[in-house]
């Protein structure tokens, strides 16, 4: 019997990932600096976040020859995005090979209404969320990995947190409650009431929930683990650095010991400047890119 | 009262600490090298090899682990984990631990849409193991002292040397925790000897 494409295979894939970084990279020469530092697994991206934002207009799939041109460079998982709803990127990646698509709000949406049935494909994929109703309704799709969204390409971490602590305490809520007052509070969410009942029987979410958007120095990427990321996404941070080396090698060493606090300072000096960071409420209603997803 | 370690610098955890709580022993996550004082045995989790190697050089970890396996102490590599414990690794020069004879190849059945789940033959250990490979390696050939314990389609799966127990499948995404059982029953067995030879 061999089954390809299962649940247990592709959250099993996300699981191995855990207590790790995940970089954003826009070539080989970029993923291979990233695997030297430590990464465990890149994002092929034509351009990180932050130059998405600058760029305006509209954001698709990167071109298949940069995601080609990482996935020959490293022998880590290569991750790639595709917008929101748009089945044929996500089958184009898909029959690339690569080892985890993103469908992912950094990009300009494909569709304003409705997300891919991710449980039809063989590949996993990576959604992010803000609460648990956006959490659980991407689990009901079929994502088998979670992210926060945060507010990607701004160095803020502040999102992110919200995210983070929006997810958690809903999780805990849950468990803690009575079995009666699920029904009411999956309507409430907007989320799937059987995916509710199995996070409620497990204590936890069933995939691994990662920390992404906004995360621009080693001891933001401390502190989502702290309050409970399962790893970090590291997007425009690294390479909008001073010595993206350093700073890579830094950010895993975080991680890793994300209460070890000497080490963490040890590893924060002499980084050069991190990434030019946007305050929130500066970034126009409709450039927020949290907002986008259903 | 047996205490078993997980290196805890990446991966899969989390996972084969509960896998040894449930079997009944005390798990400890291992970031410290002085903490390999404190195990009887020790678990590889799965998993990217190249960041754990980079963490192991980075916190010095390498010479330690080596020592402690050179003592005679159990470990257990599951995939990452095997590729650690190898002494020979296809299309990449050195090896890590290099602790077990044997050849293995990384990423060997493709890339994670070819990752797969397959029932398998355990000797010793089950019938019918449920295993779950994900971007997984395997063993291309042994040296005279390794016991094979199961092949997949002609690719050898998984195998012991001495007190080295090593799976290209990942035994803590599942509930069955034969194999962890099997690598604690080594535990108990290379403790006693230990003991002795003390």
């Amino acid at each position: 019997m061999v089954n390809v494409g299962t649940d247990r295979v592709k959250r099993g894939m996300a699981e191995m990932q855990k207590g790790g970084v995940i970089m954003d990279v826009i070539n080989a020469e970029q993923a291979k600096i990233a695997e030297e530092a430590g990464a465990v697994a890149v994002m092929a991206l034509e351009r990180v976040p932050s130059d998405i934002r600058k760029a305006g207009g509209v954001a698709r799939m990167a071109d298949p020859t940069i995601v080609e041109e990482v996935m020959n460079a490293v022998s880590i998982p290569v991750m790639a995005k595709a917008r929101i709803g748009h089945i044929v990127e996500a089958r184009v990646l898909e029959s690339m090979g690569v080892d985890y698509i993103d469908e992912s709000e950094v990009l300009t949406p494909a569709d304003e209404v409705y997300h891919l049935n991710k449980k039809d494909y063989t590949v996993p994929f990576v959604c992010g969320c803000r609460d648990l109703g956006e959490a659980a309704r991407r689990i009901g799709e079929g994502a088998s990995m979670l992210r926060t969204k945060g507010e990607p390409g701004t160095g803020n971490i502040v999102e992110a947190v919200r995210h983070m602590r929006e997810v958690n305490a809903q999780v805990r809520k849950l468990v803690t409650m009575s079995v009666d007052e699920v029904m009411t509070f999956a309507k409430e969410l907007g989320a799937p009431y059987e995916v509710l009942l199995d996070i409620k029987e497990n204590g936890r979410l069933p995939v691994v929930n990662f920390a992404a958007g906004g995360i621009a120095t080693p001891a933001d990427a401390a502190l989502m683990m702290q309050l409970g990321a399962d790893g970090v996404f590291v997007g425009s941070g690294i390479f909008k650095s001073d010595n993206p080396e350093k700073f890579a090698r830094a950010i895993v060493e975080a991680t890793t010991h994300y209460e070890d606090y000497e080490l963490i300072a040890r590893v924060s000096k002499d980084l050069g400047e991190a990434m030019k960071g946007i305050e929130i409420s500066t970034i126009q209603p409709h450039e927020r890119m949290q907002d986008r997803g259903w | 009262m047996i205490t078993v370690g997980v290196l805890g610098l990446q991966g899969a955890v989390r996972e084969h600490i509960h896998s040894i709580e449930r079997s009944g022993h005390q798990a400890v996550v291992v970031k410290k090298v002085e903490q390999l004082n404190e195990i009887d045995g020790l678990i590889l989790p799965g998993g990217e090899s190249t960041t754990m190697r980079r963490l192991i050089d980075k916190y010095a970890f390498l010479e330690p682990l080596r020592q402690f396996g050179e003592a005679g102490k159990p470990i257990f590599g599951t995939c990452a984990g095997l590729i650690l414990l190898a002494n020979k690794i296809t299309n990449q020069e050195g090896y890590h631990l290099g602790l077990m004879d044997m050849t293995v190849t990384r990423n060997a059945f493709g890339r994670q849409k070819e990752s797969f789940e397959a029932t398998l033959q355990i000797e010793g250990v089950a019938d019918d193991y449920d295993a779950v490979f994900i971007r997984a390696p395997y063993i291309n050939a042994v040296g005279a002292g390794v016991n094979v314990l199961s092949t997949y389609q002609g690719a050898i799966v998984a195998a012991e040397e001495g007190p080295f127990l090593c799976a290209s499948f990942h035994p803590e995404l599942t509930k069955d925790d034969r194999l962890v059982q099997y690598f604690i029953k080594k535990i108990e067995e290379s403790k006693k000897h230990l003991q002795v030879k003390a």
